[in-house]
């Protein structure tokens, strides 16, 4: 073989073919900038920019999970809003339990208040995803139809289970005493509860980067996204894979949750439905099953409606939807889509 | 080599609406290389498919090595003993060629020795170890599907048209590295329509056609007979070259 082989050889990737992959990386900056020269006065934009990347990283928490479970399963979950409806009320509800830690003075115990919350949404809501996932969404692997209706179905059942656990009102939030109001970055003022959710945000697409880049489990995460079957003949139980990957997305979702419900002050049982909206188009944007797509288009989808609400805000309605059309003129399959082969 | 390692009894699939399997009896012996050849759609790949589980047999019965796993999933055929390299080879084209060698290799760290002698086997696979696999040409992704298939010892590999859509040299390169593969105790099911390169490596031959085999025998007797090659494909080995 040796004497005979063929001359290695790798396909060029022009420079055009490969800027226009990095192309995306750029889309953010190129917003902020754009929003910068807009909006004129730096302290707003910092204002602006800041609540922003914070809405975009906690819609990105809701999308990460469902562009997986997408990407790996060829699952289509309306149902994914239940999670983050259910986790936004387990959280409520922990942190009415441990009022005390969320009153004091403390930053220490009010942060602890909400690492329990999270903590506990995330359990509830995995779990929740494991009989969500063998009971509504195995029966239907493969038929996107049905995944819609009952997934939806789905949904609609956690509502009216949250009405008969918490009731049918609107319920206010109260954030922690050290996150709320806000510090002030020269003359630019910023919510506290925007930093920590950022930073919540940043660490979760770290680990998963991580996760996904690094572990043996991202690495069969990653060829299953591509090619389940493939993985299936190579000796590993894909269907294992599914579920842990469905109980992940699902306690993501109640993490998402829970920030959301704290950045709103104001949780309802639809709060999750209402929330689906910009997550699919985040998703879209992102290309279906790319974590790192759905990164970025959870933040352009965050610093556009910030900067098109205080500039112009009949257009912020339409904004993120106007969004969506452009990417996909561009990129038809999403920014950075996980091709499946099949 | 007479040995049974593989036996089909009888294997009917149905793929939705479609009867594609029509009872499909096949041996293959361990040791060596045994041939499935027939014109497209005669259900030679949907025999390996079935084989894998990927289809599963609405009737009939497959054994391996003397034990049925005809209603096994396919992970526990896989770990069984039996690799596949698809039609479509089947590479994860977002990870690199090192990650798709490390899933194959199911059962822990990949063994160096024999690392080592896929990469003299397959040169690229060492020389673009750390390359996106889907930078690969198409020949070296195919040589990436093998490797993979070969990183750990198995019993049995079934392979489907290994040299479709490949350039003759490339062809020649992996006709080379079976041929050195049949040496090792491996056995291989390989699919082809290149009768050519099939004849030169197989030691028997099955032949397919309308989903059931329609000649099972040695390859020797088949390359020797033109009239039969005639009467089974349409058309002779000399044809073919």
């Amino acid at each position: 073989m040796s004497g005979s082989a063929i001359k290695p050889r790798i396909e060029k990737v022009s420079l055009s073919d490969r800027l226009a992959d990095k192309a995306p990386l750029l889309l953010v900056p190129a917003l902020a900038l754009a929003g910068l020269l807009a909006i004129g006065n730096p302290s707003t934009w910092l204002t602006l920019t800041v609540a922003g990347v914070a809405m975009g990283l906690m819609v990105f928490i809701m999308a990460s999970g469902l562009t997986v479970v997408f990407g790996l399963m060829d699952v289509i979950n309306f149902g994914h809003g239940a999670f983050v409806s259910v986790g936004a009320f387990v959280g409520f509800s922990i942190l009415i339990w441990l009022g005390g830690w969320a009153s004091a003075p403390s930053v220490f115990l009010n942060l602890a208040a909400v690492l329990v919350a999270i903590l506990v949404a995330m359990t509830v809501t995995g779990l929740m995803g494991y009989a969500f996932e063998r009971v509504i969404v195995m029966p239907v692997y493969g038929q996107h139809l049905k995944q819609i209706l009952v997934t939806m179905g789905g949904l609609i059942v956690a509502q009216q289970l949250i009405y008969v656990f918490w009731g049918p009102d609107a319920i206010h939030v109260a954030r922690p005493q050290s996150l709320q109001g806000s510090i002030l970055l020269g003359n630019a003022a910023i919510e506290k509860y925007r930093l920590v959710a950022v930073g919540i945000g940043l660490v979760l697409f770290l680990v998963m980067r991580h996760i996904l880049r690094s572990t043996r489990i991202g690495l069969l995460v990653r060829a299953g996204v591509e090619n389940s079957e493939m993985v299936e003949a190579l000796g590993y139980r894909v269907k294992r894979l599914f579920l842990l990957v469905f109980m992940a997305g699902s306690a993501l979702a109640g993490l998402g949750g829970v920030m959301w419900g704290l950045y709103q002050e104001t949780i309802t049982a639809h709060m999750g439905s209402d929330i689906m909206v910009l997550v699919f188009i985040v998703v879209i944007i992102g290309g279906l099953g790319s974590v790192e797509g759905c990164f970025i288009g959870a933040l352009l989808v965050g610093l556009l409606s910030n900067y098109t609400a205080f500039l112009e805000p009949k257009v912020a309605l339409v904004s993120t939807i106007g969004l969506m059309v452009v990417i996909l003129m561009w990129r038809p399959q999403g920014l950075y889509p996980v091709v499946k082969a099949k | 080599m007479t040995t049974p390692l593989l036996t089909l009894e009888g294997v009917h699939t149905h793929i939705g609406p479609y009867h594609i399997l029509q009872g499909v009896d096949l041996v293959v012996p361990e040791g060596g290389v045994s041939v499935l050849l027939g014109r497209n759609g005669a259900g030679k790949s949907t025999t390996l498919r079935t084989v894998m589980g990927l289809w599963t047999a609405s009737r009939g019965r497959i054994s391996f090595g003397g034990r049925e796993i005809t209603r096994l999933d396919t992970p526990s055929i896989s770990r069984s003993g039996i690799a596949f390299v698809p039609e479509n080879m089947g590479i994860f084209t977002d990870l690199t060629v090192a990650e798709n060698m490390t899933l194959a290799a199911s059962r822990g760290g990949m063994d160096p020795k024999r690392l080592a002698w896929i990469q003299d086997l397959f040169p690229p696979i060492g020389t673009f170890w750390n390359s996106s696999a889907g930078t690969l040409s198409g020949g070296q992704k195919q040589m990436l599907a093998v490797s993979r298939a070969i990183i750990e010892p198995r019993q049995l590999i079934l392979i489907d048209e290994p040299t479709k859509g490949l350039a003759p040299a490339i062809i020649k390169s992996m006709t080379d590295a079976l041929r050195q593969l049949k040496e090792t105790e491996t056995t291989i099911l390989l699919v082809e329509q290149n009768f050519a390169m099939a004849s030169s490596i197989g030691d028997t031959v099955a032949i397919m056609d309308d989903g059931h085999i329609v000649h099972a025998g040695d390859m020797a007797e088949l390359v020797a007979d033109v009239d039969l090659q005639e009467r089974l494909m349409g058309l002779s080995l000399e044809a073919h070259q």
